[in-house]
């Protein structure tokens, strides 16, 4: 890996990493006896380890071969493999958060494992390292594939991958020791906020310097939504994170923002989290992925095109469909629910381009594992969307909100597109990566296949069961007009369905661990030859599932 | 709701980053052969970037040496 990088790379490499060092040798000390200390060591070593390694491969020989004629892969698969790991650790968070919620007891009376500590590793162990590892790892895949050119330096990736999960890891480990701004999905404190501010820009100005170098003059529409999710998301995280940091030398800051404007902001930012982050970019993996690996260009290309236009102007007007029925005033919710039914339109117009592409091609979907999970996602997705733009009319979250229809919602989309798009890419992209001819083992992806559809049914259906139980139950009335139910009668009542969820989690984890052996197992299985691509199969054998002229 | 005299703005600055780079789309003749760009990620047999910079080249598209 180190040898595909030049000395004079190597070292720009070794003076990032050993500035990283010296910045948390610099919290180390400053944050004495705070978390930011203990931070300030994580980042030392971190930088430290790069450190090592780099400066310990720094002699070796330098590349020989013209790497302008290879695409620059290495950041793709390390991205990958990170992906997969925390797509385990995630989700193995949110097993454990359903079983906390099934099962107090699973706390076992320490405070770093108390429900608040362990929830937001949960969220930004999928949300951010699984999702945002995988975003970035295909993002790099199809900004040069579809470029027809390769990226500009070798340099400026790995600082992007490796700086975002220094991110990660900071974040989570701050939440553990109780570090946090309160503000979900963003809840990492003042140091960490700025630094994934610049790993963001640096990331923007890779993307936007690859598709300057393009040999192809079409910008293909993946990136388009890439690039939406990349400069958004920037944004966002800039406006809804500005605080004052209470002293230099601890963790601590307080927001901007005060009470109802402080919660305007956040949701401005959290709503439009979901559309960016959790959208926007598998969007770009989906209209990448599908189409390659059904081997048919998309049913529409003018009508992704406009979606994405659609998408980008409506979302970002929805978010205060989060604050109905509070101080927000009414025509403000009034706006973010109109915004909210409108996006239907564009949403459901990607599923139905997605499904219509693969109208005529469903004898691959049977028989190949990996598209199903592409196609079972745009089914999630056009479900979710529908859900969403339901729940967004005010007197429907008169009942839906506070409630678990909420996490239901959540997780048909993060587990049902986000996830399963995810797996399908990631299968798709392993073959071509490792220049291997097929996964490792089909059957294996025919397992994680059936068990993440089952988790996710299962999740869901609980979900709203147990959702719309509490709804009803906190609005019944007795006939004098006391609430005919206690706060502790609902919590009974959710509790089968609670169980129910972590059995559903527990299906969808296992099936995301064979996914990441079944991965290192195709890398680790040495071809006998070196095949430029991969068939979808069903087969043991390894021929193409299909005579490639079908 | 003095908040929204910042959301707002930002948002809208936002909107016409995006209207600027979708004219920017149009002129620059993004949309000229959609089905030919559609088809076209599905070639690529031999994975490869199409053209090779020489060494040393700044590696933009309008210097490209043929
Ligand atoms: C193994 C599968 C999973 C399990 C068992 C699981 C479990 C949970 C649980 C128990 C919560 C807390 C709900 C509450 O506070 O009442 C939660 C919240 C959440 N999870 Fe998951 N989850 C899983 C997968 C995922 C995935 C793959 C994603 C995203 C890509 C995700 C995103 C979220 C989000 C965004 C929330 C916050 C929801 C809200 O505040 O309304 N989860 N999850
Ligand atoms: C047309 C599209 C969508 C609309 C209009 C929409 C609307 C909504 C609404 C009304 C809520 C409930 C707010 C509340 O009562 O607090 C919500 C929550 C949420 N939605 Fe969606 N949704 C859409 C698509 C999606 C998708 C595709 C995802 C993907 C993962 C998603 C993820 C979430 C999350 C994470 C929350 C929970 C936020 C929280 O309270 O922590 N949504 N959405």
């Amino acid at each position: 890996m180190m040898s595909n990088l030049t000395r004079a790379e190597r070292a720009n490499a070794m003076v990032i990493a050993g500035t990283g060092a010296f910045i948390g040798l610099v919290m180390a000390a400053a944050g004495r006896g705070d978390p930011m200390g203990a931070h300030g060591w994580i980042v030392l070593a971190f930088c430290g380890a790069l450190f090592f390694v780099v400066g310990s491969a720094y002699e070796d020989p330098e590349p020989t071969q013209d790497r302008t004629a290879s695409y620059y892969d290495d950041p793709t698969k390390v991205g990958i493999l990170i992906a997969l790991f925390w797509a385990v650790v995630g989700m193995g968070m949110g097993v454990w958060v359903a079983s906390q919620l099934a099962w107090p007891d699973l706390r076992f009376d320490a405070a770093w494992s108390s429900f608040g500590r362990i929830r937001p590793v949960h969220t930004s162990g999928v949300i951010f390292g699984f999702g945002g590892n995988a975003l970035i790892a295909t993002s790099f895949h199809i900004m040069q594939r579809t470029c027809r050119a390769r990226m500009p330096d070798q340099v400026t990736p790995w600082f992007v991958l490796l700086g975002f999960n220094l991110f990660c890891i900071v974040a989570s480990s701050g939440y553990l020791m109780g570090v946090t701004q309160s503000k979900e999905y963003a809840e990492p404190e003042w140091y960490a906020d700025l630094w994934l501010v610049v790993v963001w820009v640096v990331y923007f100005v890779l993307y936007i310097r690859t598709l300057a170098r393009r040999n192809e003059p079409h910008i293909y529409v993946a990136n388009w939504y890439y690039l939406a999710f990349i400069l958004v998301v920037a944004v966002l995280h800039i406006v809804n994170n500005l605080a004052v940091p209470a002293s230099l030398t601890g963790a601590k800051s307080y927001s901007a923002f005060a009470g109802v404007q402080d919660a305007m902001t956040q949701w401005w930012y959290g709503h439009n989290a979901v559309a960016f982050f959790l959208t926007s970019g598998f969007l770009g993996m989906l209209y990448y992925f599908l189409p390659k690996r059904a081997e048919r260009p998309i049913y529409s290309y003018r009508l992704s095109i406009l979606s994405f236009w659609g998408i980008t102007f409506f979302y970002i007007w929805a978010g205060s469909h989060h604050l109905h029925y509070t101080a927000l005033p009414h025509w403000v919710q009034t706006l973010g629910m109109t915004f909210s039914v409108m996006l239907l339109v564009p949403s459901w117009a990607s599923a139905g381009n997605a499904l219509m592409t693969l109208n005529g091609a469903w004898h691959k979907v049977r028989d190949d594992a990996t598209l199903r999970f592409m196609m079972v996602a745009a089914v999630f997705y056009g479900l979710s969307t529908f859900e969403g733009s339901f729940m967004a009319i005010r007197p429907v979250n008169g009942l839906s909100h506070y409630t678990d229809w909420t996490v239901g919602h959540v997780h048909a989309g993060a587990m049902g597109w986000v996830a399963l798009i995810s797996f399908g890419s990631i299968y798709a992209l392993a073959p071509v990566l490792w220049r291997r001819e097929t996964i490792y083992s089909w059957k294996a992806v025919e397992w994680h296949f059936w068990l993440a559809l089952a988790g996710t049914v299962i999740y869901v259906f609980a979900m709203w069961n147990s959702g719309i139980t509490q709804g009803l139950m906190w609005r019944t009335y007795t006939e004098s007009g006391t609430l005919a139910y206690s706060f502790t009668d609902t919590l009974v009542a959710m509790h089968p369905y609670y169980v129910a969820r972590t059995f559903g989690g527990l299906l969808f984890l296992i099936g995301a661990c064979i996914g990441a052996w079944n991965v290192v197992m195709t890398i680790r299985r040495m071809p006998s030859e070196t095949p430029e691509r991969d068939y979808p199969t069903s087969s043991e054998s390894r021929e193409p599932a299909l005579p490639a002229a079908e | 709701m003095t908040i929204l005299t910042l959301l707002i703005p930002v948002t809208l600055v936002m909107g016409a980053v995006g209207l600027g780079a979708f004219f920017w789309s149009l002129h620059s003749g993004q949309y000229e052969d959609l089905s030919g760009d559609a088809e076209r990620i599905l070639f690529d047999e031999d994975d490869k970037p199409l053209a090779a910079y020489p060494p040393g080249h700044s590696g933009t598209t309008k210097e490209k040496t043929p």
